[in-house]
């Protein structure tokens, strides 16, 4: 597939942003002391970056001024259910904003936020994973690594933020929670990325024209430059790109934060934190741009050269 | 103003119903609306198809033409060409002819092989689309796209195992085969022009059209007699377009037979 840059920012960004909003409202559900005004700060950042997160969905889109439409289908589309929740969750993270800010500290809010993160999590994941024949995105790892990815990024952004913020009280929870997850979510996300590297696809150019003669090429694509086909579905990358965007996401997206956060956690050096964000980000984006880089669509052996 | 509040209560209050201009209705609802969509799993009596023959293309790409012309004048138009006259052309087609060489030197085989919306009968474009703008007829099972509802957002083109779908660069809306809807029920037209564009271009006859739940019709017959398949028989959307496996004719005087490695389960 063609990585849509919207749809990369869109995922990562709402990702980091669901998962600092779960990290708030489990430390606010286990009671972890932390600033009221330090709360506040952190839900306006995530609201924040969730707005920017769904300028850039419209920004996928062919006809923006349309886009209300596509909440009617949400019996049948994974798309329809995530364009519902997503707002949902935005007008969540708002409400316990407001409720803090005017002085109401219930538990029912962080415990919605936390459901209805968990839920977009899954409707995201669920957009990819259903396809059933883009077979490196049709299976279960696709929902964990969105969920741990997300979590990974929304919990070194939280740590970082207690650093920035000063709210030393809150890092020792953070801290470790992030360096656990981040080790989880680069073993899951190894798995995904070594199950895709060697898989075997179901069509081949046989089924696909049902010419079953074992020595088969396509002369001709039936056009003479390119078309949508060509455009929307390869990435057109070198195989040596592809494998710096591999190197990049591993290194920067997980081996990376995981040293800076062993450091963090085992010195109680802050600054670690505030690094391990800052490494962890252009390695997120090269993981995602690479999430959709590797699937190969069937439709692809239909184009296997211009001629 | 109005109109869109009109339009999105409308939505919300019946999603399943869509209204085609110029199709003949076969429901009308009590709102007097007419009821097209057909529902996911449902089967369907009556399903409209291609056959294509690929025994008897010769790749002249009549077909690609003729269908371009159509299309781009009629109600699914206009179809957006980029760059035309450039060194990089592009633009919106529904059919395309492609061409394979099977075998290996001196004993090959050119095949030349149309590809467009098969409109499967589990078409997978179509519960993917968040607006309801995809959607296959309950009338005649051919897979449609209401231009007026699509939002652009290409997942039916991700979902679409088959590549049929593209996306019109100018009105930034998905576009596909309609079987030419809007040609193939209009009576103003001599009955025997009531068929697809690209089938009645076709000189050498490689494009059948029928229903494939007639099994009298020409369709049906020639899947059932020379060895109609599917493409991509293990994703299940069973496409309602089926192919012609090549044949080879033996020397004058013998009988025909169907070739074993080239073509469809036989």
């Amino acid at each position: 597939m063609n990585p849509a840059f919207s749809v990369v920012i869109f995922t990562s960004i709402a990702g980091a942003a669901q998962g600092m909003v779960v990290a708030l409202a489990l430390a606010r559900l286990v009671g972890v002391a932390m600033a009221p005004s330090f709360l506040r700060t952190g839900l306006a950042i995530a609201g924040v970056m969730l707005l920017i997160g769904l300028a850039a969905s419209f920004a996928h889109l062919g006809r923006p001024e349309r886009a209300w439409r596509a909440v009617l289908m949400w019996r049948t589309s994974w798309l329809s259910r995530e364009v519902i929740v997503l707002p949902a969750f935005i007008g969540v993270v708002a409400l316990w904003w407001l409720a803090l800010y005017v002085g109401i500290d219930t538990v029912w809010l962080p415990l919605a936020a936390i459901v209805v993160a968990a839920l977009l999590w899954y409707c995201t994941a669920m957009i990819y994973a259903c396809l059933r024949f883009i077979e490196e995105w049709a299976q279960p790892l696709t929902l964990v690594n969105f969920t741990l990815i997300g979590l990974s990024s929304g919990l070194i952004l939280t740590s970082a933020l207690s650093v920035v913020l000063a709210q030393p009280e809150l890092l020792p929870a953070t801290g470790t929670a992030a360096l656990l997850v981040t080790v989880v979510a680069w073993i899951t996300r190894t798995m995904a990325l070594r199950r895709n590297a060697v898989i075997k696809h179901k069509s081949t150019l046989q089924s696909a024209t049902g010419i079953r003669a074992p020595n088969l090429v396509q002369k001709s694509m039936g056009m003479s430059a390119g078309s949508f086909n060509t455009r929307e579905f390869f990435h057109h990358a070198g195989l040596l790109a592809m494998k710096n965007v591999k190197l990049a996401l591993i290194v920067l997206g997980f081996a990376l934060p995981t040293a800076l956060l062993l450091w963090g956690v085992t010195a109680g050096f802050g600054l670690a934190f505030v690094l391990a964000l800052a490494v962890q980000v252009p390695g997120l984006v090269a993981d995602r741009w690479f999430f959709f880089a590797q699937a190969k669509h069937p439709q692809n052996l239909y184009y296997q050269v211009v001629s | 103003m109005i109109q869109w509040l009109k339009d999105l209560m409308a939505g919300v209050a019946q999603p399943m119903a869509l209204v085609e201009e110029g199709v003949r209705p076969v429901a009308i609802s009590s709102e007097g609306r007419v009821s097209v969509r057909a529902d996911q799993g449902e089967t369907l009596a009556k399903q409209l198809a291609l056959v294509i023959d690929l025994n008897v293309c010769v790749g002249c790409h009549a077909c690609v033409t003729s269908c371009k012309q159509w299309n781009t004048s009629g109600s699914a138009g206009p179809l957006a060409d980029e760059k035309p006259y450039g060194a990089d052309p592009t633009g919106t087609f529904f059919n395309r002819v492609q061409t394979y060489e099977a075998g290996a030197y001196p004993v090959t085989e050119t095949i030349h092989f149309p590809k467009s919306c098969l409109h499967c009968e589990d078409p997978p474009c179509v519960p993917v689309c968040p607006t309801g703008a995809s959607y296959k007829r309950k009338e005649d099972g051919i897979v449609l796209v209401d231009y007026d509802k699509c939002i652009g957002c290409k997942y039916c083109a991700w979902a679409c195992p088959y590549g049929a779908r593209e996306l019109d660069e100018e009105r930034q809306v998905m576009t596909k085969c309609t079987l030419c809807v809007d040609r193939i029920y209009d009576e103003k037209l001599p009955k025997e022009d009531r068929k697809p564009a690209c089938v009645k271009a076709c000189p050498t006859g490689a494009r059948i059209f029928g229903d494939v739940k007639d099994p009298n019709s020409e369709a049906s017959i020639a899947i059932r007699e020379r060895g109609g398949y599917s493409l991509m028989p293990e994703w299940n959307t069973s496409p309602a377009n089926q192919y012609l496996p090549r044949r080879v004719t033996d020397v004058a005087g013998g009988a025909s037979k169907v070739q074993p490695t080239v073509g469809g389960e036989r």
